[in-house]
């Protein structure tokens, strides 16, 4: 992770993949860069795919890893489908690295903009919503021992 | 061919639409059929012109109403040739029906020590409530294996039937696999031990003519939405001395004879087991449903879409890298598959793009996935308005798949 990328907001994070997303003309290149994305995401590694860090969804499932260092919360995070491992690679890159505050006041608007809201929504069932919410529990919980 | 698919098409007015901008592919029938135009004018005539509460008023609407409940329940009792029309129960669907007969069979007719046989490919409906009761009961759940190809092992039903078996629930087809079971012979079988018999009919009765007296099932329940009826309405077809023998289910209003602080007297069949006021436009539109399967022709449905599951099976059997689970001799137009090294969320979500609509994931089957060892699968189910371009669409699509995920 670059200084640059380190210093942004996940506001600012956000505004950068949609300007990203912006240059895909069709869903198929949409979804390829996802899929690529999930093919790039390193493999959580085994010891971290515990019980406790499962997301269960129905359809797919995803596994959370949290760790805080200097007043950061970081995530790392895996999933058995690939199109919902390339969205949790995103996820990851907005959340991870910030503040607890910014990542429990943050809103993902992103999602809506680049024409993916249907794989948050909650009939989807692929664990990737219940995800976001577990990124924020983990950031309130660590703040709250602050 | 001797159904006319295009013309049949044309009577589903939500075929006709797109997706994505793509010609809508619907081979998500093993979870909910469309309905044919015939069954949504129904509805929406009797909500415009026919709508009264059934079985208490002496108006005129309430009148009418009733006696088009009540013919919608002859004709499934002809549809299932049931003897009465009162041991055809109006219900919200198959899940109702089994719990239905779990609770007051089970109430009535389960001892500590008994059991209860079902199967290892049951929809968590016709687990769960089983489950339920036996442990209410001090009762023992047994459950029938399957083969590889998704048959039961028929011998091993035999061994675990005994005088203690109280009821053997099974289903008539197997939503994941399609496996097609042998009824009749578990319904004999079970009867030689003085066990009864219910058969979930839910993947079965909008594919072939269901006969209940020729099978000689104690019970048997499906779904209207299913069968090109409305959701939240089924049946539960019961014979009527078992009916009679077992309390009612719910209480309420018009399950009750006389009802007085200390003591109420239920009402006769079917009404005993149909407490407050039904789904009245769903039984209405249930009747609808059968009306129009009957027009088409259940064998012509049948032979259609016999042709429909071997087309299928060899284009899908083609595909490199393609497995198809369920494979049994005696099968209906399901295929559940998986392709190597490919999620089944990733296979659905590419081809929901593409306007193909299935399913994926465990069906509500998950001991089955479990004896399976699979997490889930895609499954692609037929129905007769189903095309042959339809198929050669879903091939194209799982290429498709195959190319973006490799």
């Amino acid at each position: 992770m670059n200084l640059q990328t380190e210093q942004m907001t996940v506001k600012e994070v956000q505004e950068e993949i949609i300007e990203e997303f912006a240059m895909f003309e069709n869903w198929m290149d949409k979804y390829e860069h996802i899929i690529n994305l999930g093919k790039e995401l390193p493999d959580l590694a085994e010891e971290f795919k515990t019980s406790d860090n499962i997301v269960k969804g129905c359809q797919s499932q995803v596994w959370l890893h949290t760790t805080s260092k200097d007043g950061k919360i970081y995530f790392e995070a895996d999933s058995d489908a690939i199109i919902t491992k390339g969205l949790v690679a995103i996820m990851v890159r907005v959340l991870s690295g910030h503040p607890a505050v910014e990542i429990i006041k943050s809103s993902m608007f992103f999602v809506n903009r680049i024409g993916l809201a249907e794989h948050l929504s909650p009939t989807r069932s692929n664990g990737l919503l219940a995800m976001i919410k577990q990124m924020k529990l983990h950031a309130l919980a660590y703040s709250a021992k602050q | 061919m001797s159904l006319d698919v295009q013309k049949i098409r044309k009577n589903f007015p939500i075929l006709q639409r797109e997706v994505y901008d793509q010609p809508l592919v619907y081979l998500d029938n093993g979870a909910s059929s469309q309905k044919p135009i015939s069954v949504i004018e129904t509805i929406d005539r009797y909500y415009r012109n026919e709508h009264s509460n059934i079985h208490r008023g002496v108006h005129y609407l309430s009148s009418t109403a009733t006696d088009k409940y009540e013919q919608a329940r002859k004709k499934v009792q002809t549809f299932l040739n049931a003897e009465h029309e009162h041991e055809c129960l109006f219900t919200k669907g198959t899940t109702d029906g089994i719990n239905l007969v779990a609770h007051s069979f089970g109430k009535k007719f389960l001892s500590p020590g008994d059991n209860v046989i079902i199967s290892e490919m049951e929809h968590h409906s016709n687990i769960v409530p089983w489950q339920m009761i036996c442990d209410e009961k001090g009762a023992t759940l047994k459950v029938i294996p399957i083969n590889d190809a998704g048959e039961l092992l028929m011998d091993e039903y035999k061994k675990l039937l005994n005088d203690k078996t109280a009821i053997v629930s099974i289903t008539h087809v197997s939503n994941t696999l399609g496996t097609i079971n042998p009824i009749k012979e578990i319904i004999d079988l079970a009867h030689e031990k003085g066990a009864a018999v219910l058969i979930d009919g839910a993947q079965a009765v909008q594919h072939m003519a269901v006969d209940v007296r020729e099978l000689d099932a104690d019970f048997y329940t499906f779904s209207g939405h299913k069968m090109y009826g409305p959701t939240g309405v089924g049946i539960l077809y019961g014979k009527e001395k078992w009916l009679n023998e077992m309390p009612p289910y719910q209480g309420g209003g018009d399950m009750i004879k006389t009802v007085t602080f200390e003591k109420t007297t239920y009402n006769e069949l079917p009404h005993k087991f149909e407490a407050g006021t039904p789904n009245i436009v769903g039984g209405i539109g249930l009747g609808a449903a059968i009306d129009y399967m009957n027009s088409v022709g259940i064998d012509e449905i049948a032979a259609y879409e016999e042709e429909i599951k071997v087309a299928a099976h060899e284009a899908l059997s083609a595909i490199d890298g393609l497995t198809i689970y369920g494979t049994a001799n005696s099968k209906a137009a399901v295929f559940s598959f998986l392709l190597d090294g490919i999620h089944p969320y990733d296979a659905g979500t590419i081809l929901d793009r593409l306007g193909i609509a299935i399913r994926t994931g465990h069906h509500c089957t998950e001991p089955l996935m479990a004896r399976l060892g699979i997490p889930g699968t895609v499954r692609a189910s037929f129905a007769f308005y189903n095309t042959m371009e339809e198929i050669d669409v879903l091939v194209a699509g799982i290429e498709r798949v195959k190319k973006m995920f490799a």
